[in-house]
Parts: C-alpha cells; structure tokens; sequence
C-alpha cells in the first residue's frame, strides 16, 4: 500500500490543509513509513467479530442515554462569541459563500 | 401502471424531505428550537462546536421518529448508529454533521395517495435522526456572509423514497400526503416558509426499458408548486442534453423560481467523501419493544385507518375518505358535520367542493372556517328535506361564509329561495311549458336528448329557478311519456 | 513544618485543615517557586497568580468556618487541554491562542468546587499529541531529573510540575499512555481510570473513544484524593458512565480478604505478559521493573505469567483509529466561530486551508493526514473497520488474561526519557514506544504508572498496573501498599 503525490493532495483537500511542497514531500515520505507498520494488521483474520467502536461494549451493551426534551440553555451570546475571529449584528462573518 | 412518456422519455423521481422534529429542545443540545430569534441567541458552546462540547440526544426527537416509522408501517429499528458525515461549511460548526447511515432509526414503510383519481403507492427505503445545519446569510458584510447558527442542531428526520414516482404531479402529491401526514402525528409544524418541510427531488429520465439514467438533485424545494414546476423543468432540460448527445452529469441544483430554472450549484465537497464513521461520542441507539408498544398505544388514528373506516361505515368512496383525511382538521370537520345528522356523502362533497375552494383562494384552515360543521349540516338538512335546491344551497352557503348571516333558515326566507316541490303546481307550469314549445317536444320524440334538457330549462325559468330540479325531471318524464 | 513543596496532597490538605498553614501562604510559596524554577522547565503556559490568591483566600475563609472538605486550599494546575473559563486555553496549539472559553470542563469544574486552587495552565503535545512535549507550539518541557531530555508526553507540562515540586497535583489526559509514559519518565504516580469514569465534558477532544482525565500527583494516595474529585457521571457527556463520584481514598485503603500486616497484597495475582517483556525492553528498564515486581512479591502477590498475543498489533490499530477521530474532531478549528483565521486569504476555501495549516502544528498536521486517509472512500473496510475489530479482539484478550489474574503488569516503556530532539526525524519510530500503554488505551482499562527506581542516567523508571474495568481501587491498593514500603516516589531531583 504505497501512497502517491496525488494521493497526499487529495487527502490535504478533504482536510483543507494547504501544504508547501516540502511539507507535502515530507508527509508522503512519513504516511507511507507509516503505512508500512499498517500492513501487519491487513493480515489478521477478523470474521464475524464485531467492531470496538466505544470500549465498554467489550463487556456490557453500552446503550445510548437520552435526556428529556428540555430547554435548558439562555442567551449567552456575548460570551460564545468573545473568541470570534470577526462578528458582526451578532453574524460570524465568513468569506462569500457562493451557491 | 404505465407512466406518462415525455418526449418519449420515462421520468424516474424520487424525494427526500427534510422534516424539523418539533420538540421543545435541539436534538443534541438544551438550545430552543423556537423560529425567529435574533442570530446566534439560541446557539449554546455545543452548537458552536466550542472546543470541549459533547452531544446528548434528546429522547423526543427518537419518539417522533418512532411514531413516524410506525405510521408508515416501516421498522423501527431495535438498535441504530449514529454517524460523523464530515465536510466544510460555514454552517456547519463541528466541520461534520452527526447524521445515521448504515443503520437508521427507521427502515422501509410505504406512503399511500392519489394522483386524480388514481392510487398510487410510494415504498419509503428509510428514515433517521440528523441534526439541521445553520444560515448563510448572503446580503453583504463588507463582501461576506454572515452565519447564524441558531438552526444549527434542531432535530430533522430525513425521509428517503424509492425511486417509484413517474411524474411531477405524482412527486408532489406523495410530499403534500407526507407533509399532512407529519403534521397529523404532531411531529412537525409543516411551516415550509419557515423551512419546517423540505423536499430534495432526484430527478433522471431513461428510455422505457433501460435501466435507470443519472439523476440530478433539485435541492431545497420549499412550495409544492415549486416542485411541479421545477421537475418539468429539469426534465426538458435532460432530455435536451442527451438529445443533443451529451451525458447527465450527477449534480445538485436549485430551482429559480423568478426564471422557472434549474442551475447546477458549486459543489460543496467535492466527489463527496463524506468518510463517515459511527460517532464516537454516541453510543448505539437502542429502542426497546416497550417503548414502541407504548408509542404505538398513544398515536392517533392514522389517516389510512380512518380513511378506511369512512369507506367502510360511512360508505364514502376512496377518493372522498381519502380527501375527508388530508388533515387531522379536516377529519374532525367531517366528523362533527356527520355527528350533527349530516349525510356523510354530501358532507364529503361540501367540503371537497365549495370548502375547499374558498379556503385555497383565501389560504385559510377548516379549522377556522365561517361555516362550522354544525352549520354545514344545517344546511345540508335543508336539501336534504327538499326545502332549497344544491344551486340555492350555494347562495345560501355564500350568505354564510361571508358572514352575511349566521342561520341558514333566516337566509332562505331573506332570499326568497325555497324550492318549489308542490307537484301539482309544477305540473301546471309543465303543461304550459310544453304547450309553448311544441318543436322542442317533437325533437326530443325524435330521439334528441338535448330537447329534454330544455324543456326542464324553460321550466326552471318559468319559476325562476324555484321548482325543484328532481321533481321537474321526474315528473316532465311521465308528461312526455 | 517541612517545605510546602515538599508536602503532597494528602499532607497539605491535613496541615490546612488545622491551620498550620493558610492556603495563601502554600499558594504564594508555590508561585514563588514557578517564577524561579519553571523558565528552565517549561511546565506552565500560563499562571494566573492574582487569580490563585483570590481563590487561596476564598479557601482560606471556608476553612476558618469549619467547612472546608477534603482537599480546600489545595494549589494544583491543570493541563492545557482543559477549558477554563477563568484562564485561556491553548491545547498547546496555536490554533488556539488567546481562546478564552465560555465554561469550565467538568473535571475542572468539580475540582474548584471541592476547594482545590489552580494556579495556571500545564504544557502538553499540541492537541495532545505526542510523546515528549515536544509538539507544543509554544516551547517544550524539559525533564526535571535532566533537563536536556524529555518529560514525555502528551501530559509533559503536568508532570514537570510534579516532579519539580511546583505543585503537589495536576490533572493530565491520557489517550494512549499521555499520563503514565510522563509519569514514568518524570518518576511521578499517574492513574488513568476506566473509560467513563470521569467526564470528557471540557476535554478538548483528540479521540473520542480513547480519551480520559485522570489525576498526577507523588503518590497514589495524592492521586485517589484528586480522582475522588474528579469522578462520577455528568448528564453532558453521553459516554459517561451512570455511577455516582467513588471515595477512590477508601478503596485504597480496603483491606484485602486474608491479608495482613506484613502481607498487604496476599492472594492478588499479578499477571506478567511475555510481550510485555520483549528482547528489545532496554536493560535498566527490566530492571528496575522486576525490582518494583519482587517488591510486590514481598507484600504478598503472586506472579503468573500471562500473554496479550495481539500487543504489537495495538500500534497500528491505536494510530489507525485515534488519528481517525482526531481528523474529524479537529475539523471544528475552521477560523470561523473562535481560535486562529488566517490574515490574508482570497476566499472561503482558502481562508479554511491557510487557517487550518497555520494553525496546526507539523504532528498534528500528520495525524489529521493519516485520520482522513483511513476513513476515505475505498480504505474504510481495509482500515478503519478492521482496526476496530481488531481492537475487540485485544480486549478480549485483556479478559482472557484477568480470567488468570487480578492485574496485570509490566513497563510502562520501553527506554527511560530520550534526549530533547531526539524523536524528530522518525515519528514512526515514536509511535513504537507506545506498545506498552496502548493495548490498554484501546481496551478502555484503568493503568497506573508508578515510581519504581532508576534507569540510565539516573533517569525514572515506572511500573505499569493495569485492572479490570472499575477496579481502580485495586490499583490504587497495590500502589499505595508498595508506596508504604519502598521510597521510590519520594525521591525528587536534585538542584530543584
């Protein structure tokens, strides 16, 4: 499983990562040294055993807990916003979204 | 059923409708769902996804997804996963949307409607939980746009079809049938200017025969005319692009309602890689037996059983019952009209026809019409005892709606409209009628029906409309033998 | 009175509680300690000294009334992937400055109100990313025991602090070995419980499914007292687990059935995994290991051997799925609602890419590569699922084990602390040194580092206990019992 020049713009696309070509040279090179130590683990058979996708389930079923449909939030707009890069009328301000 | 060709092309459509869940809360934070507020005021730390903020989902939003599996006679899934669908948008605050893929809430059901006169059927392929995204808004800040997050996090369901609609007009009567039907459960508002209801319409077209063509997706639909218009619209518009010898591109598109358009939107993620995984921040969704019993136990009467019912004890025909339950305020208008003696037929035709028709013109509810249904079977009475002809009803019934009067017997006498139905004097205007118009009385002996029928005009004249229209038939039938 | 920096948690909340001292007098000594040490250690990325009188005095007040609880007037600090509302919060990133939240996380929330007063801000790997603290934008954090190596990592600034003295306690985050490998390093006590036991809320997430807020501190009492705290479900996090905050003090202290005086741990089975105990585990470290072992067998446990065949494979799974969820998680630093936005940009999608890599540090940069790849159309089954299936299997094996024994032991790495600048060029190769904390990590179980002597250099040697799920108070016996009867925890470096 070799990784591709291509390949690392793709992903730093989806990711929205904007790399300089020595950065995109030195990814490429760590991914697939990384990808390397991945390849042990293509091998193990693993039928019919279900995934561990939150860690108590190795144990109990783990079932999602629901709360009571509740308003239980104020106003607190002043102090979500403080770290705003830019704000205005209350709006986070953002470059033109085109549709 | 053979579809409508267009242009020889078969229309293959199917929908996706996004509907707000209309619970008090956000599907995974304690914000107000409430339309309205000022930008940014119902957004809390995990709606803007500050750092640190974790969802908790809101068990209201489960059960209105459960009434609506039910509803549909889908299944409601035992256990469901939740899942990161991650792309980048400005309103979308955790750069991911917690959605369900692999395994929803809901899966399957069927919705039932008419297209005319005629059944049709749309098989549902799912139904689940995800949380609705923020606003753009467009109007310029310096060149940008401005983003409102106030939407972000209020519960949807999103409801797939099949690919089984065949044309526009049937596209937007399964959505106007699911659009009653989730305001008959109580679980959306069905506001669609404040974007409670939206359709996304996949439209493609084939050959007959052949399998299915690509398809685009009209997005964000939010008037049932729209849809229509948009669909034929689109349709026209591939057709003339593999005519012209080019292939559909799989798109998004929106329709201009201004230029009757669609147009291809920029893409927002492109090849849409949405890399989902189950969310690690919410464990599977289990929904106990129990609890769908107890759902189950507290619906409504769903308007298909209900429909059913009118059909069966009612004797109402398909197409009325139907009609009788578009809307859980419609059936009680029915209901009540029948409970206050009306005949079930005639309450049916009423409300289906001069109801109907004002309250389209005027864009109001039965709930609130001027003629309740204990007036309607008043006046439903009259015709049925004979007092005043359908066509006096109808004047009457005006009367009553415009708020002119309020008693339908006060507006009868006031307007002089009681029928005439004393046999013998309608036998005496016939003979004169008759005798008038000798020609007319030797076509209709010659085999023309039309002579009949203005025989029976002559004689509504002769009493200015008053004679009762049966017995006028009836009785100029034995006269002429 | 011995030095307040001398004095642990347990110690110093016992000497305010009668008063010997007030809170504000252990605070300002403390600070006065910062200010002389910390420059050259690189522990705190911001003290709020002002802010940490004011609180010492409120503490003070509370325990001149009678109503000060077990750990009022305490000083402590708190990682930098905590949100506080008070203090800004940075994640060692620079995506992040000048962020100032609106809410405190929970485990900070709850340790305020028990009376505990912090006084800034801990260094860590950016995002809690890494080994060694190398990673921090900001600058590294040098190990007090030599300060040209590293403290490790992701917890390095709390456990500098520590083991410099310059608080009696700190809380870390530990997602693959953040709190015991720097605990080891740094010859401090760290615990991570069991998954769930404290609440992610406020824990500037890097993997969901692996996170966990545990205490560091010099011993494992200091730690049960901290962890108390810190404990017990909250209704904001949907992985919290529905228990109630445990007295992890008490637990410590249970005695065991058919122990006694001498012979504290008689009947607890400690299982050594073979792979745990590989050719390529450097000499010091076995070592001092095996001494801390025979400790143990002094108070009465038994080893058994053991095997976790599946230990080398938690590498891959462990970087396959934490990086996974660190590229979503991550995906929330956009410059658009808080933290960093780039300065010039020409449009959205620009603003987004030039934010996101100014912001991000080169690991973290790499992880969030490695996290969209394993989850891109076409290597999800190959990668991503098959990891998590793996990791099932690995936590089977744990129960296999535990089937044998009561805990489990072994190193907590594989070397002592590496000279600064040493892990750069290969971060594959760093990610190896984890083998021992991640198999654990992945299953979700409590581990405990504790001090068990030296290796090369001088440097701190640690000894990992791993229990069943919520048997913390086990480990904390065990720990606490070999804590009775040896002084590794209480040995300090030298000059500070």
């Amino acid at each position: 499983m070799s990784l591709t020049p291509d390949d690392v713009s793709r992903i730093a696309h989806l990711a929205r990562l904007e790399l300089q070509p020595a950065e995109s040279e030195a990814l490429l090179g760590n991914l697939n040294d990384f990808f390397k130590i991945v390849d042990q683990m293509s091998a193990v058979d693993t039928a019919g055993i279900e995934p561990l996708y939150t860690p108590l389930s190795a144990i109990q079923q783990v079932q999602l807990r629901l709360r009571d449909d509740v308003v239980t939030e104020s106003n607190q707009r002043e102090a979500n916003q403080r770290s705003a890069p830019a704000v205005e009328d209350g709006l986070f301000l953002v470059p033109k979204v085109i549709e | 059923m053979t579809s409508k060709l267009i242009r020889g092309y078969e229309v293959v459509i199917g929908l996706e409708n996004h509907v707000q869940l209309s619970t008090q809360s956000k599907i995974f934070s304690g914000s107000s769902t409430a339309f309205g507020a000022a930008p940014n005021t119902q957004a809390s730390p995990v709606d803007l996804a500050l750092p640190g903020t974790l969802p908790v989902l809101n068990r209201a939003a489960v059960e209105r997804a459960i009434r609506f599996g039910l509803a549909v006679g889908a299944k409601v899934a035992p256990l469901s996963i939740f899942a990161r669908k991650n792309y980048f948008y400005p309103d979308l605050p955790k750069g991911y949307q917690i959605s369900q893929f692999e395994i929803p809430v809901v899966q399957g059901g069927a919705v039932e409607f008419f297209v005319g006169d005629v059944r049709h059927k749309v098989n549902l392929t799912r139904a689940h939980l995800e949380e609705d995204a923020g606003k753009s808004l467009h109007e310029d800040y310096h060149g940008q746009s401005g983003i409102d997050l106030n939407r972000a996090g209020t519960p949807l369901l999103e409801i797939v079809s099949e690919p089984d609609m065949r044309s526009g007009a049937e596209a937007a009567e399964y959505a106007k049938t699911l659009h009653a039907l989730v305001m008959w459960l109580g679980i959306c508002d069905g506001n669609m200017q404040e974007g409670s209801f939206r359709c996304d319409v996949n439209v493609s077209v084939r050959k007959p025969g052949e399998p299915f063509g690509t398809r685009r997706e009209i997005k964000n639909l939010n008037s049932f005319r729209y849809l229509v218009d948009a669909v034929n619209y689109e349709v026209n518009w591939q057709i003339d692009e593999i005519e012209d010898g080019r292939k559909i591109q799989q798109a998004t598109v929106l329709y201009n309602p201004d230029t009757g358009e669609t147009r291809a939107m920029r893409s927002k993620e492109d090849s849409a890689d949405y890399r989902y995984f189950p969310d690690p921040d919410l464990p599977p969704l289990v929904i106990a037996p129990e609890w769908v019993e107890r759902v189950k136990g507290e619906m409504p009467e769903l308007p298909a059983v209900m429909a059913a019912r009118f059909e069966s004890a009612d004797g109402l025909p398909a197409y009325d019952a139907t009609m009788m339950t578009q809307s859980l305020a419609t059936a009680r208008y029915y209901e009540a009209a029948k409970a206050a003696g009306a005949t079930p037929k005639l309450v049916a035709n009423w409300v289906m026809g001069e109801i109907s028709k004002r309250l389209n013109a005027s864009g109001g509810e039965i709930d609130a019409a001027p003629v309740g249904p204990e007036l309607l079977a008043r006046l439903i009475a009259r015709i049925a005892d004979g007092t005043i002809s359908n066509n006096a009803a109808k004047q009457v019934f005006e009367a009553l709606w415009s708020g002119e009067a309020g008693d339908v017997d006060a507006v009868i006498e006031a307007k002089g409209l009681k029928q005439v139905s004393d046999t013998g004097a309608i036998e005496a205007i016939l003979d004169e009628v008759l005798a008038a118009n000798p020609k007319s009385v030797d076509e209709y002996r010659a085999g023309k029906d039309k002579a009949f029928n203005a025989l029976v005009g002559q004689a509504m004249k002769a009493t200015k409309g008053k004679a009762n229209p049966a017995l006028v038939n009836e009785l100029l039938k034995k006269k002429l033998g | 009175m011995k030095p307040v920096h001398d004095m642990g948690v347990a110690e110093l909340a016992a000497a305010l509680k009668t008063r010997a001292l007030s809170s504000r007098e252990a605070v300002q000594a403390l600070l006065d300690r910062i200010a002389t040490h910390d420059r050259a250690l690189g522990a705190f990325l911001h003290v709020d000294a002002e802010g940490a009188l004011v609180r010492a005095a409120a503490a003070d007040a509370a325990l001149a009334a009678g109503n000060g609880g077990a750990l009022t007037g305490v000083p402590l600090a708190h990682k930098d992937i905590y949100v506080t509302a008070d203090m800004p919060t940075t994640a060692g990133s620079k995506m992040l400055d000048g962020y100032r939240s609106p809410f405190d996380a929970t485990v900070v929330a709850r340790l305020n109100t028990a009376g505990t007063v912090s006084l800034g801000k801990l260094n860590c790997d950016e995002f809690a990313m890494g080994s060694a603290n190398e990673n921090s934008a900001w600058f590294p954090a040098h190990n007090p025991w030599d300060v040209g190596r590293v403290p490790g990592g992701s917890s390095g600034g709390s456990a500098v602090a520590v083991a410099a003295r310059l608080v009696p306690g700190v809380t870390g985050t530990d997602t693959g070995g953040s709190i015991r490998q720097p605990a080891s390093f740094t010859g401090i006590t760290g615990i991570k419980p069991t998954y769930g036991v404290c609440s992610r809320y406020g824990m500037i997430a890097f993997a969901s499914s692996l996170d966990q807020a545990g205490p560091m501190a010099r011993s494992a009492e200091d730690c049960a007292l901290l962890l108390s705290a810190m404990s017990g479900f909250d209704e904001r996090d949907a992985t919290s687990v529905q228990q109630p905050p445990q007295d992890f003090h008490a637990q410590m202290l249970a005695a065991r059935e058919g122990a006694s005086a001498g012979r504290p741990l008689a009947g607890l089975r400690i299982g050594l995994p073979r792979e745990f105990f590989p050719a390529g585990l450097s000499a010091d470290v076995n070592a001092a290991v095996r001494a801390g072992l025979a400790e143990l067998e002094k108070l009465g446990a038994t080893l058994v051997d053991v095997s976790l065949p599946r230990t080398e494979l938690a590498i891959p799974v462990y970087y396959i799925i934490a990086p996974a969820e660190a590229s979503s998680n991550l995906s929330r630093f956009d410059g658009v609602k808080f933290g960093h936005r780039a300065a010039q940009y020409d449009d959205l999608l620009d603003m987004y890419k030039k934010t996101r890599a100014e912001g991000f540090g080169t690991e973290v940069k790499r992880r969030i590569m490695i996290g969209t790849y394993v989850l891109s159309h076409g290597y999800y089954d190959a990668y991503y699922l098959q990891a998590q299936k793996l990791r099932r299997m690995i936590a089977d094996d744990f129960q296999q084990c535990f089937t044998q024994c009561d805990l489990i032991a072994g190193p907590v790495a594989p070397t002592v602390a590496w000279k600064q600048g040493e892990g750069k060029d290969d971060p594959t190769q760093a990610y190896l040194a984890d083998i021992f904390t991640l198999p654990g990590s992945l299953a979700g179980l409590p581990g405990m580092s504790v001090p068990v002597g030296a290796g090369e250099g001088g440097m701190p040697v640690g000894l990992q206990l791993i229990a069943n799920y919520f048997k913390e108070g086990q480990l904390l016996h065990a720990a606490h019992a070999l804590q009775q009867a040896t002084d590794w925890h209480q040995r300090a470096p030298a000059g500070i």
